[in-house]
């Protein structure tokens, strides 16, 4: 039924109120935004903006007061809590500021998290996970847990658990916002290759504009609507040039 | 999808070693208390049982005297004749047989060995009475008991004191000075009767005993065979009577003997130690109990540290009911884990109490089986609470707790 034209996401009039009566608060008041397969795109906008609502919204943790949420045609905004979590199973990742490793755990245990709720067998989690870790060059620590490995390595890590169920999408907030500017670079420049060689749709919120830099396209939010989109025709030079 | 759940919760069980033990403590000290109390109860019932059995079943034992606790000042009781014996053997329906007893310690001698032991005279009816067979040799006939013949039936005891655990039948022994011919060795019956060893016995027709040791007539105690197809009250009742009757109580004058019926007192006995078996086990339930109550507030402590590791899951694309699988799957094989280790912990604290307490070692596979089933209960109910706690957090706000 889905449109072949259309994007792979699109916000319509999205609307999210917190709270109710007097008190309630508007955080987004009628977001319009489409993305494309492919996509590289950083969210930008000062706190209370609205961005990291939205990127609740369209990681399917969170629904939309009023509006229409349409993901690969879906009308995400009338699912239900567990639709949507299979939804996040099937085509999202996620990595975060914090990493959010499980503590205690292995790497290679971190990054078959995801495909044992997928009902993956043993031998195939095995190989996918060390494959995911492959990707993100830290296939030799597959045994250390995240105590043992450093900042950078632990969003690695978090981008190889992220990146292993092959989804269609990578939601990433502030991913080097623990980061020194080196490892940060190098975060970057590891989700430009994934979006590069792997085709994943990458929507990232930072603060930092080197970041966004390698971006294709930005998304400045303000007061809960979007300001503006910039396309970066430099994307990716930002560091080299 | 249980198989998936399954691994989440034993690595999870894994990975919090110290906090799983702890956790899992409580159902490890009830199960524990709960089989080893009630296994020690059965154990002393039996042992009560067997001590009573050792006695004699469908038998009644009359003394002289108005039994247990009573009695007190006056003159004592006349003891029985032997024409009292006679007159119940014959008189009461139900009776199967009455034999006599008399008793006395001697010491006896053969070739050099001595050995101090029970005489028990009495007549072949205390064979009738409670059936105990020979390895060697005959009983006495009754000609020999009319006579008051010294002839002596010997247990195995005295058998392996006096001859070396060799054959004994046709020998002549010493009973305290009185020369006497072993006609036949008794089967060995073992360690019963409150501590007592049963073998250790040199039977001999009750004319001879009455003769040469206790020098009357007299008889001490009766020994009544009743036949299981009577109402044992109803037999009581008849020998009350009859004896009544005999020695000349009259009106409201009370019984100046008593009758001990073996059967009642295994009854009273064994529902005193399973009472007390049940209020201890009682006792011990509630420790389950309180251990259930443990695993809920750890696990609810867990949920409450776990929060940004059930955001991540729940991020990840778990579904609520996985994560709440996951939490009371953890919960119900802590329980069962607590539940395997209390019960062998009992096991060794059974056979360790049994040994002290010279009780019989008992594996009861029931209270075990219930115990491990009240176990994984209670990590169900106690695990269920938390669980659905775990499972209805926001994965924002989950993500999002520090």
């Amino acid at each position: 039924m889905a449109d072949s034209d259309a994007p792979l996401i699109r916000l319509r009039g999205i609307v999210k109120t917190f709270g109710e009566g007097p008190t309630a608060f508007q955080a987004l008041k009628g977001v319009d935004l489409d993305i494309n397969a492919g996509d590289f795109i950083a969210v930008m906008g000062p706190s209370g903006s609205g961005k990291s609502t939205t990127m609740n919204i369209l990681g399917c943790l969170d629904v939309p007061t009023a509006g229409a949420f349409l993901f690969k045609g879906v009308h995400v905004e009338k699912l239900e809590r567990d639709q949507r979590a299979l939804l996040r199973r099937k085509y999202l990742g996620f990595v975060f500021q914090g990493f959010n490793l499980l503590a205690r755990t292995s790497a290679l245990e971190n990054v078959e998290l995801p495909l044992l709720y997928r009902g993956d067998p043993k031998a195939q989690r095995r190989e996918m996970a060390m494959a995911a870790l492959d990707k993100v060059g830290l296939k030799d620590w597959w045994d250390h847990t995240p105590a043992e490995l450093s900042g950078g390595q632990q969003q690695r890590v978090a981008i190889a658990r992220a990146i292993v169920t092959n989804p269609d999408v990578l939601l990433a907030d502030e991913p080097t916002g623990n980061l020194d500017s080196e490892r940060s670079v190098e975060i970057m420049q590891l989700l430009t290759d994934l979006n590069k060689t792997s085709g994943i749709t990458v929507l990232m919120v930072t603060h930092e504009p080197d970041m966004a830099a390698f971006a294709h396209t930005i998304v400045h939010f303000k007061d809960g609507l979007v300001e503006r989109i910039d396309s970066n025709h430099h994307a990716g030079q930002a560091v080299t040039g | 999808m249980f198989g998936t759940t399954f691994l989440l919760a034993i690595r999870s069980i894994l990975r919090h070693k110290l906090r799983s033990i702890l956790t899992a403590l409580g159902i490890i000290i009830g199960v524990a208390a709960v089989v080893t109390m009630v296994t020690l109860g059965k154990a002393t019932t039996a042992a009560v049982q067997q001590q009573i059995s050792a006695l004699g079943t469908n038998i009644l034992q009359i003394r002289p005297g108005q039994g247990f606790g009573r009695g007190g000042g006056g003159p004592r009781p006349p003891d029985f004749k032997p024409a009292d014996v006679t007159a119940i053997r014959d008189q009461v329906a139900g009776v199967t047989a009455v034999a006599p007893q008399a008793q006395t310690t001697a010491t006896v001698i053969y070739n050099g060995a001595n050995w101090s032991t029970t005489v028990n005279g009495t007549t072949n009816g205390y064979f009738e009475v409670s059936p105990w067979p020979l390895i060697e040799g005959r009983y006495w006939t009754r000609a020999e008991e009319q006579a008051g013949k010294a002839v002596c039936i010997i247990g195995t005891t005295i058998q392996t004191n006096l001859f070396r655990g060799g054959s004994a039948a046709g020998s002549r022994i010493r009973v305290n000075g009185i020369s006497c011919d072993v006609i036949g060795v008794l089967k060995t019956k073992g360690q019963a009767g409150f501590g007592g060893d049963q073998d250790d016995v040199v039977i001999m027709p009750i004319k001879q005993v009455q003769r040469r040791f206790t020098g009357s007539t007299d008889i001490r105690l009766m020994l009544v065979g009743t036949d299981p197809a009577y109402d044992s009250a109803q037999i009581q009742s008849s020998i009350t009577d009859l004896l009544r009757e005999r020695r000349n109580i009259t009106g409201g004058k009370q019984d100046d003997f008593n009758i001990f019926d073996t059967a009642q007192i295994s009854q009273t006995l064994t529902g005193t130690t399973t009472l007390l078996t049940q209020i201890v086990a009682a006792v011990a339930m509630i420790s389950l109990i309180v251990g259930g109550i443990g695993i809920m507030n750890i696990m609810l402590v867990s949920v409450t540290e776990r929060t940004r590791e059930i955001g991540i899951r729940l991020a990840i694309g778990a579904v609520a009911s996985e994560v709440l699988m996951q939490f009371l799957v953890e919960a119900v094989v802590l329980s069962m884990l607590g539940g395997v280790i209390g019960l062998l912990i009992a096991q060794f604290a059974v056979a360790l109490m049994s040994w002290l307490g010279s009780l019989p070692f008992l594996f009861d596979i029931q209270i075990n089986v219930i115990a491990f089933a009240i176990s994984a209960i209670i990590g169900v109910v106690f695990g269920y609470f938390p669980a659905r706690r775990a499972a209805s957090l926001n994965p924002i706000d989950a993500l999002r707790h520090e």
